[in-house]
């Protein structure tokens, strides 16, 4: 059996490979992949715990998670294309409509 | 018709109601026919019902409605019992006096404003308030309670501060710079003084005897023995305090000589007949609670004697006809209380009566030689007005003659009336005052006669050549009322006039309303009575006998007089600078502290508001910086965020 904490280190590894795309990356799908990069990082950190506790609570919540990625996913992406279809871009600071 | 006097103060209303409504439109002759109209029917619908009132026992002459609860103030008196107060009226001898006066004189003087104001913007308006006043001064005169009484009162205050500023655009006194407005405003203001006094003074009764209600204080009051002695007499004060605002007495006079800034009709009916004498009337009400509250008493003497004296010292000097009559009826108003002072209430209201007849007569006098003059009313510029208004002046002199004093004229009797209460209830001092202030208004008032109808004239002399008599709405109410001034003092002939036969219908019809000080009046001779009145015929015969020596025998000495006693002339010229007075102790640093305030509200008060204002926006500009727009700005400020909730949250 592999040991937690390695699924654990892979987690955040993962959750930080995401969390850099976010920042650095300047395409809108891209940074949707690396959220959804964050999102597995987090429910494979939920993985682990349930394997530690032996509940069954943890992989309820990945269900849960999973869901929402699905839909987080959809309603995304139709932005991306709502955006590009206005604006013929998805880089993300040329899309700055809510600036003051 | 005794029924119906819930609809004596109701019927001015109807001509405020269609003057105001469509009076602008409506011809200046329709106005005037409602606005006299209403006030002739108010005084038929009062005579009818002081006619039934005199048809009753002299002892049930009393008569009260009560259209429902006012204030149901729960339990307030001392002991806990609920108080109630009515909107009530009520009809006695008294009133019944008042209301003959006011719709009467009012009436009158109403006739005469169709001619005085003939050619004046603001006819219908002038007439909104003269009838709005006249329905707050019945208001007034026939509440059953305190409380219906204070709203005719503070009325009355409304529509004297309106007319008194009526020609709010025009400057009014050189010396204290007023405009007609701010005199509106002074006046206002000087009786909200008293108006205090008297609100607190209501809140003791109240809140000590349970009642306003003028019956029922008296009965209250008269149970109530000696431990609310102290009470009474505050109570009292209070009371006269306010009677002080509205009837102009020392200290708070200052008002009424400013109010003849007002239309001479308003200073004759308002400033002269009904409303200032409203405090003579109210302490005379209040009679049953002043017999137990001897001191109160004594002040109201004092003070009325002081401003007697002290106000005909400021007749004899000023210039201007209409402030010579001011000074006049301050005067009278302090023989009024004099007499209610030393307990001779109904000489009070006898004064109260005919002073209503001569000086509105008088006010209504200068009122036609004004307009006869297109305005001019400095006293020095006319002279000879004789020959030009006769009518004018014999209705004058008749007035003039009945305010000195002289036999058989109106204010003869009740001025002796009032000297004789004074001397046979034991205050010398009072009546030695009174007669120096008879002497004094008999030299005045004559000063004024002769400056104006005698002589020549002093102005400029187109405009004594187009002086004219007044229109006959003007004459025939100035020739009603010189009648009412001559004979109207018959009523109360002193027994000891009649060889001791009692004709004086007076004193009988007025007993049942007042009360009696307990302690009797010493007897005193009727050649003692016949003296004095001897005694201050000899007086006034005096003054007028100055006045014809300084005005007329020898003219020009008056100035030469004047320069003789310059510090005497200068003081009674400036009025004791008693306004200076009040503008050095009072307004100054009154103003100096509203200064401070002012500018603690400005700085400190607004400073904190306007801090707090600052102080968000600042924040506001500053977070304004975070929002910039780009995800990846926005998503960089969450990662930071959640990372120190992280480190608050583990370490």
């Amino acid at each position: 059996m592999i040991d937690p904490r390695l699924v654990l280190l892979l987690s955040a590894v993962l959750f930080s490979i995401g969390v850099a795309g976010v920042l650095l990356r300047r395409g809108a799908i891209t940074i949707l992949m690396c959220v959804e990069l964050m999102l597995n990082a987090a429910n494979l950190a939920f993985i682990a715990f349930a394997r530690i506790t032996g509940g069954t609570e943890a992989q309820i919540y990945v269900f849960f998670i999973m869901a929402l990625a699905a839909a987080e996913a959809a309603a995304g992406l139709a932005i991306v294309i709502a955006l590009f279809r206005l604006r013929d871009t998805t880089d993300v600071d040329e899309i700055n409509l809510l600036r003051w | 018709m005794l029924k119906l006097i819930g609809l004596i103060p109701v019927l001015p209303l109807v001509g405020v109601a269609i003057n105001g409504l469509f009076g602008r439109r409506m011809s200046k002759r329709a106005v005037g026919l409602v606005g006299c109209g209403v006030v002739l029917a108010a005084l038929i619908v009062s005579a009818g019902a002081v006619l039934d009132l005199s048809h009753l026992p002299a002892d049930a002459r009393y008569f009260e409605t009560s259209f429902g609860t006012w204030l149901p103030l729960g339990p307030a008196g001392p002991h806990n019992e609920a108080v109630t107060i009515d909107w009530g009226f009520a009809l006695d001898p008294l009133s019944a006096i008042m209301i003959l006066v006011v719709t009467g004189v009012g009436f009158l003087i109403h006739v005469y404003s169709v001619g005085y104001m003939a050619h004046e913007e603001g006819f219908a308006r002038f007439f909104v308030y003269l009838n709005l006043f006249l329905s707050m001064m019945l208001t007034l005169v026939l509440g059953s309670n305190l409380l219906v009484t204070f709203v005719g009162w503070e009325g009355v205050g409304l529509c004297s501060y309106l007319l008194i500023g009526f020609f709010y655009d025009r400057p009014f006194d050189v010396r204290t710079g007023l405009t007609c407005a701010d005199a509106g405003r002074k006046a206002f203001l000087v009786n909200r003084i008293g108006d205090f006094a008297f609100v607190i003074g209501m809140l003791y009764l109240v809140t000590q005897f349970a009642t306003l209600h003028y019956r029922t204080v008296a009965t209250a009051v008269a149970g109530a023995g000696d431990t609310h002695h102290a009470l009474l007499v505050a109570v009292g004060l209070l009371l006269f305090i306010g009677a002080c605002g509205k009837s102009a007495q020392i200290p708070l006079y200052v008002w009424l000589p400013d109010a003849m800034a007002g239309p001479t009709p308003v200073s004759a009916l308002i400033h002269a007949a009904t409303m200032v004498t409203a405090g003579v009337y109210m302490v005379t009400r209040m009679s049953g609670l002043y017999v137990h509250a001897p001191e109160a008493m004594g002040v109201i003497a004092a003070v009325g004697a002081l401003t007697a004296v002290f106000a005909a010292t400021m007749g004899i000097t000023a210039t201007d006809i209409k402030k010579v009559l001011a000074y006049s009826t301050v005067s009278q108003l302090g023989y009024m209380f004099a007499a209610a002072g030393v307990g001779a209430w109904t000489a009070a209201i006898f004064h109260l009566m005919t002073h209503a007849f001569f000086k509105a007569l008088l006010f209504l006098g200068a009122g036609s030689v004004i307009h006869g003059q297109h305005g001019e009313q400095d006293i020095t510029k006319m002279g000879g007005l004789r020959t030009k208004m006769p009518v004018t002046f014999l209705t004058f002199l008749v007035a003039t003659l009945a305010i000195s004093g002289i036999v058989p004229l109106a204010g003869f009797f009740s001025k002796d009336e009032i000297l004789w209460g004074a001397w046979s209830g034991g205050n010398k001092i009072v009546w030695g005052a009174l007669a120096f202030a008879a002497g004094l208004t008999a030299f005045y008032m004559f000063r004024l006669a002769f400056l104006v109808f005698y002589g020549s004239y002093r102005g400029e002399h187109h405009v004594f050549d187009h002086a004219h008599e007044s229109p006959r709405s003007m004459t025939v109410p100035l020739s009603i009322l010189a009648v009412l001034s001559a004979v109207g003092g018959f009523v109360g002939i002193p027994a000891a006039l009649t060889g001791g036969k009692d004709l004086n219908v007076f004193h009988h019809w007025l007993a049942p309303a007042v009360a009696v000080a307990e302690a009797g009046a010493e007897e005193h001779s009727v050649a003692l009575e016949v003296g004095l009145m001897g005694l201050a015929l000899a007086i006034a015969l005096t003054g007028i006998g100055f006045a014809w020596l300084v005005y007329r025998k020898r003219p020009g000495s008056a100035g030469a007089i004047a320069g003789r006693f310059r510090p005497v002339y200068a003081l009674w010229r400036n009025l004791y600078w008693v306004d200076e007075l009040y503008e050095a102790v009072i307004l100054k640093p009154f103003y100096a502290v509203s200064r401070f305030f002012a500018g603690f509200d400005r700085w400190v008060v607004d400073g904190l508001v306007n801090a707090s204002a600052i102080g968000t926006d600042v924040v506001g500009q500053l977070l304004k910086l975070f929002q910039t727009g780009y995800v990846r700005n926005y998503a960089l400020l969450f990662l930071m965020g959640v990372a120190a909730i992280l480190v608050y949250l583990t370490v």
